[in-house]
């Protein structure tokens, strides 16, 4: 059996809907363990054992949660030379690409990034990534060990295999602090009340929102629904609404049961991080946008006009 | 304060894709230099006007990224390094770092300055791999760059805000569009640029060996496409048959 490792990812704690998800493939693949660095990390491999995790590596220091990349890409490193895994599956999120690439780096074996799916793959392993902004899709054979592969959150879903983890303490690795990033302040934008990777409904909006005055309108009608506020990269870009609203390639990929597209014109680099949303509702004004020949039920008309209205109504189906 | 900024010409976004024989992107067409490089460059030149000092551009690629070069020259970089060796032609994430690595290090700078991924590629892992090799701190994904002292202070964006990031230069940072609008090329900077540095570096020189590559391209198919539902026209009811929708799916 292929040894398969995770490299969980925990924020301030907490851990990341990301790491459930990597195991949930890493069991198909092989013998799976996870490494688990920071604040919360013992409590966490109760966690990842409950998904499939055989065994989890535990370091508890404060400096995996303060420092960017460094002491978590030498901790990993030492790990990989004692215990040679054949795959090590990080997410293609901002905190473990930055361990990743410094890892792929120290160990000088490449890695392949942004991938969708990966398989087993004659003794070795192969993994899926988007081409032209996710209008293809090449399947790279990775040819080094360990293969190193960053996945692309809501890629696979997750769930529980019901074991527990063994849990081993190791001793952090954390390099020359003083040539790391710090962080010395985390600051949190208002705005997100649903979080977009947890929302069942996503209501969002691009540029045919007009400008930025109109999107309390998308907000309201996710109030009423419940749902979560997403944003093309067009109106973040504009700075109509911040960063963490982004859905695509460069913002977050996202799988709701309901996705409604309010004034987007649905650009492959946006569909990509959408597309595998159960249902998709676009309002748009042009006939020919690409984004209705995608959609579930596409409405050809204004949204400004059209987004007021469907507030009312579920506000008023749902008797409020 | 001496800042390279990494720069990478890339086949338009604009144009039509294609595929060369062997599966890599084709990089015959029209190119451009990476529209996020140019935030990159820009914000390059704001940390320059603020605190003086030396913009120095360094990328590898084709004989002809000379033109991507330029552009970043025209914006108001000083100079330019330029690695080209044809048989860098698909180069992975670690061999593209590792040449940069070695083509920034004999400069010396206070700060690298890199877009957060290239446009054509997308593996955004060039950045922490450089960042590895030239021994520095990475404050990443940065929609504001300040320099005080000889620190780098950033505002890493994350998923639900920032985070304020501090770095000891010498430091690697990755912008995203948030550091400001590109400035234009004016025409006394595209005038400028015709006389300024572009020093060419052979692979030979900078005395690299390649290792065995991360992957093999295996094949490229077509991405699964969703079918169109249905499409109607609003005649002042659309909100109430979207509403029958939501309903009809279990989500109201
Ligand atoms: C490397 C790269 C990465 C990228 N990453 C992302 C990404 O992560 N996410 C992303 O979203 N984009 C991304 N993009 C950008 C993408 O290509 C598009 O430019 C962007 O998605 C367009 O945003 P938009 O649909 O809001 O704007 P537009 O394309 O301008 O579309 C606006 C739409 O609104 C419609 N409209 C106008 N007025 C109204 C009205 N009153 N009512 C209804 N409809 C109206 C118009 O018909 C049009 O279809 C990326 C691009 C590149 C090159």
């Amino acid at each position: 059996m292929a040894k398969v490792w995770v490299a969980a990812e925990l924020n301030q704690g907490k851990v990341q809907s990301i790491s459930f998800e990597l195991l949930a493939k890493a069991r198909e693949l092989g013998d799976v363990e996870a490494i688990a660095l920071g604040k919360g990390a013992e409590a966490a491999a109760a966690e990842l054992g409950k998904h499939g995790a055989k065994k989890v590596y535990v370091s508890e220091d404060a400096a995996f949660d303060d420092y960017i990349g460094v002491p978590a890409a030498g901790t990993i490193e030492a790990l990989v030379k004692q215990g040679a895994p054949d795959l090590i599956l990080f997410g293609f999120t901002y905190d473990s690409r930055e361990v990743a690439g410094r890892l792929a780096a120290r160990l000088g074996v490449g890695q392949v990034s942004n991938a969708m799916d990966v398989s087993a793959e004659g003794g070795g392993f192969a993994a899926s990534v988007p081409y032209f902004g996710g209008a293809k899709v090449a399947t790279l054979k990775v040819l080094n060990k360990p293969a190193i592969v960053l996945v692309r959150p809501k890629s696979f879903e997750a769930s529980e295999a019901g074991g527990t983890a063994t849990i081993e303490k190791i001793e952090p690795q954390k390099g020359d602090l003083s040539r790391a990033a710090k962080i010395v302040d985390r600051v949190v934008e208002a705005g997100e009340k649903v979080k977009l990777e947890e929302a069942t409904i996503i209501v969002s909006g691009g540029r045919g929102m007009q400008g930025p005055e109109n999107f309390p309108l998308l907000e309201q009608l996710a109030d009423a629904l419940g749902a979560a506020v997403g944003a093309s990269r067009a109106v973040v870009d504009a700075g109509w609404v911040p960063y963490a609203m982004q859905v695509g390639q460069t913002g977050k990929s996202v799988r709701p049961t309901v996705y409604i597209a309010a004034g987007i014109s649905g650009a492959m680099q946006h569909t990509v991080g959408m597309k595998g949303s159960k249902f998709i509702v676009a309002i748009n004004k042009d006939a020919e946008a690409p984004i209705l020949k995608m959609a579930d039920l596409g409405v050809v008309g204004d949204a400004l006009k059209i987004v007021p209205k469907l507030t009312d109504a579920v506000k008023a189906k749902k008797g409020k | 304060m001496k800042i390279v900024v990494t720069v990478k010409q890339i086949p338009d976004p604009n144009a039509p894709q294609k595929l060369t024989s062997d599966n890599r992107l084709d990089r015959g067409g029209e190119a451009v230099l990476d529209p996020g490089d140019e935030y990159g460059v820009e914000a390059g030149l704001k940390l320059k006007e603020a605190h003086g000092g030396e913009v120095v551009l360094v990328s590898m690629g084709p004989a002809k990224a000379a033109d991507a070069i330029r552009k970043g020259l025209s914006m108001g970089a000083d100079r330019a390094i330029h690695v080209s060796d044809d048989s860098l032609a698909g180069a992975d994430a670690l061999l593209t770092a590792q040449i940069l690595a070695a083509a920034i290090k004999p400069e010396n700078p206070d700060l690298v300055i890199c877009g957060t991924e290239s446009t054509d590629g997308s593996t955004g892992m060039v950045p922490p791999m450089l960042a590895e090799l030239l021994g520095m701190p990475q404050a990443t994904f940065a929609k504001q760059v300040e320099v005080k002292g000889d620190k780098v202070s950033v505002h890493r964006q994350t998923n639900e805000g920032y985070e304020v990031v501090e770095a000891q230069a010498p430091a690697l940072v990755t912008v995203t569009a948030g550091v400001g609008e590109p400035r234009y090329a004016s025409l006394k900077g595209i005038m400028a640029a015709r006389s300024k540095e572009v020093k060419k570096v052979e692979l030979s020189a900078l005395g690299i060996e390649k290792g065995s590559p991360a992957e093999s391209v295996e094949g490229v198919a077509d991405a699964e496409t969703r079918k169109a539902g249905e499409v109607i026209e609003d005649d002042g009811n659309a909100a109430e048959r979207i509403l029958a929708f939501l309903v009809q799916v279990k989500a109201v």
